[in-house]
C-alpha cells in the first residue's frame, strides 16, 4: 500500500466537509467512476471514425459540421459544445493540444489520459510534434505537413484517422476495434 | 483589453512553446481514475452552482490558474482542479480554510494548505450566473475575413485569458468564423458575458517558433479582441 499523497488526504477532507454540509454525497463519486470508467469512452470516438471510414456521405457530413453529424448518437460525457473533425491524408498529418489547460472532447473520448494535461506534451508538441509523436512510438511520413490544433476556446477537434488500406475486407464492428485514442488524438496513426 | 505596451510574462500554465521539458511519460495503465480521491475532485467540480461558489467554466479555470505554480507543475491534474475548487469554495465562505486545514491533519495530511487559496489578480465580483453552454447569437458582423491576416494582440499574464503566449505579436491568417461565443476575459471575472467572435487563426510555426519544425501550421480558436488587423503588403 503506497503512502497517501497529500492530495489525496486534502481531498478526502475536503469531501467529508461538503458530504457534511449536504452538497455532495458519497455516491455521487462512484457515479463520476461509473460514467467515465464505462459509459463515456474512446469508443464513441472510434464509432464516428469507422462510420465516416465506410459512409461517405456521413465522412463528408461529419467534416462539414462535426456537431450536427454526431448529434443522433446523443453521446453523453459534455465539453463538446461545438466539434471539428480534422482529417489526415498521405500528406497532411493532424494532431491536437490544450497547451493552456487540457480542453478534450470527452463525450466522444472520456476523459483525458495523464501525459495530455502534462506539461511535457503541451509545452511541447505546438512546437515540435514530429518529435514528439515519434518519441511516443509513431513516425510520420517524410514531406508529410502537420497541422497542430490548439484548442483555446470552446470548439473541440478530433482527428479522423487516415483508414486502413484494404478497408472492404474488414466489417464496421472490426474497424471501430482498429481506432485507437491516440488516433484519434493525432499521435498514433490510427 | 490590454495593450502591446503592456508586455509581461505569461503564466506558468501558458505552457505552448515553453522550452525544457522532456519526454512524454505515459502512464502503464489507462484506469480514467487511478485513486478515487480524483473521481472525488472531478465529482467536486461539479459543485459550483450547488455551492455558488463559482457559476462558470471560466471561472473555474481561472481559479486553477491562480494556484501557487510550483503546486501547478507538481500536483498533477486532478491536483491542480482541488487548489482551484479550494480557492472558490473558501473565497465564497462556503468552506473555512482553518477547518479544511483540521480536518486534513486529523486524516494525516502534514502541510495543510500546500494548494490552498491564492490571492486575487484583480476585483472580482460575481456575476449573474450563465449557463454551461457558451456559444450566443450574432450581435453584429464579424471584424476580419476568412484568409484575412491579422496579429495577435501582447497579453499581459494578469487575469484569465484564452490568448495564449506563444502568440503574442504573430501574424497569422482567419481560417474560420465560428460566430458569437462567450468572452473569457470578462466572464472568469465577474464582469459578464460580453460575447465576442470566435475565429480559427493558422499560423505557420516558423513564425512563431524560429527552432521550430518545418511544414507545420499551428491553429488557434481565438476571440476577436485578440486580433489586429494587418495590410497584406
Amino acid at each position: 500500500m503506497r503512502e497517501p499523497s497529500p492530495q489525496s488526504i486534502r481531498a478526502e477532507a475536503l469531501e467529508a466537509l461538503l458530504i457534511e454540509k449536504g452538497f455532495l454525497k458519497a455516491e455521487d463519486v462512484d457515479q463520476v467512476i461509473l460514467r467515465y470508467g464505462e459509459r463515456v469512452g474512446p469508443l464513441n470516438g472510434a464509432q464516428v471514425v469507422a462510420r465516416a471510414w465506410v459512409d461517405d456521405q456521413f465522412r463528408e457530413d461529419l467534416l462539414n459540421d462535426g456537431s450536427a453529424a454526431i448529434a443522433s448518437y446523443q453521446f453523453e460525457g459534455g465539453q463538446v459544445e461545438k466539434l471539428v473533425v480534422v482529417e489526415n491524408t498521405a500528406t497532411v498529418h493532424n494532431v491536437v493540444v490544450c497547451t493552456l489547460c487540457s480542453c478534450y472532447p470527452w463525450a466522444l473520448l472520456g476523459l483525458p489520459p495523464k501525459w495530455y494535461k502534462d506539461p511535457e506534451y503541451r509545452s511541447r508538441v505546438v512546437k515540435e510534434p514530429r518529435k514528439v509523436i515519434s518519441e511516443m512510438g509513431f513516425d510520420l511520413a517524410a514531406g508529410t505537413s502537420v497541422k497542430v490544433w490548439d484548442s483555446s476556446a470552446e470548439i473541440r477537434y478530433l482527428v479522423l484517422p487516415q483508414p486502413p488500406e484494404n478497408l472492404q475486407s474488414y466489417s464496421e464492428d472490426d474497424l471501430v476495434a482498429l481506432v485507437s485514442r491516440d488516433g484519434m488524438i493525432g499521435v498514433a496513426e490510427r | 483589453m490590454a495593450g502591446t505596451m503592456n508586455i509581461n510574462a505569461p503564466r506558468v500554465h501558458d505552457l505552448g512553446g515553453q522550452a525544457g521539458y522532456g519526454a512524454v511519460q505515459r502512464e502503464p495503465t489507462d484506469e480514467v481514475f487511478p485513486e478515487r480521491w480524483q473521481a472525488s475532485v472531478f465529482a467536486m467540480a461539479g459543485l459550483g452552482m450547488v455551492t455558488a461558489a463559482w457559476n462558470n467554466t471560466d471561472r473555474f479555470r481561472h481559479a486553477i490558474e491562480r494556484i501557487d505554480p510550483v503546486a501547478y507543475l507538481t500536483h498533477g491534474y486532478y491536483g491542480r482542479w482541488l487548489g482551484g475548487i479550494e480557492t472558490l469554495l473558501i473565497e465564497a465562505g462556503v468552506i473555512d480554510q482553518r477547518v479544511l486545514d483540521d480536518r486534513s491533519r486529523d486524516l494525516g495530511g502534514i502541510q495543510a494548505g500546500s494548494v490552498a487559496a491564492r490571492p486575487k489578480l484583480r476585483a472580482d465580483p460575481m456575476a449573474a450566473v450563465s449557463g454551461v453552454a457558451s456559444k450566443r447569437t450574432a450581435e453584429k458582423p464579424p471584424k476580419f475575413n476568412l484568409q484575412q491576416p491579422v496579429v495577435a494582440i501582447a497579453g499581459n499574464g494578469l487575469g484569465h485569458t484564452r490568448l495564449p503566449g506563444y502568440v503574442w505579436g504573430k501574424k497569422g491568417v482567419i481560417t474560420a468564423v465560428h460566430g458569437y461565443w462567450v468572452f473569457p476575459d470578462t466572464n472568469a471575472h465577474g464582469l459578464g458575458e460580453c460575447p465576442q467572435v470566435l475565429y480559427t487563426v493558422c499560423f505557420n510555426s516558423e513564425d512563431l517558433f524560429p527552432d521550430g519544425e518545418e511544414q507545420t501550421l499551428v491553429s488557434l480558436d481565438l476571440f476577436e479582441p485578440y486580433l489586429l488587423g494587418v495590410s497584406n503588403a
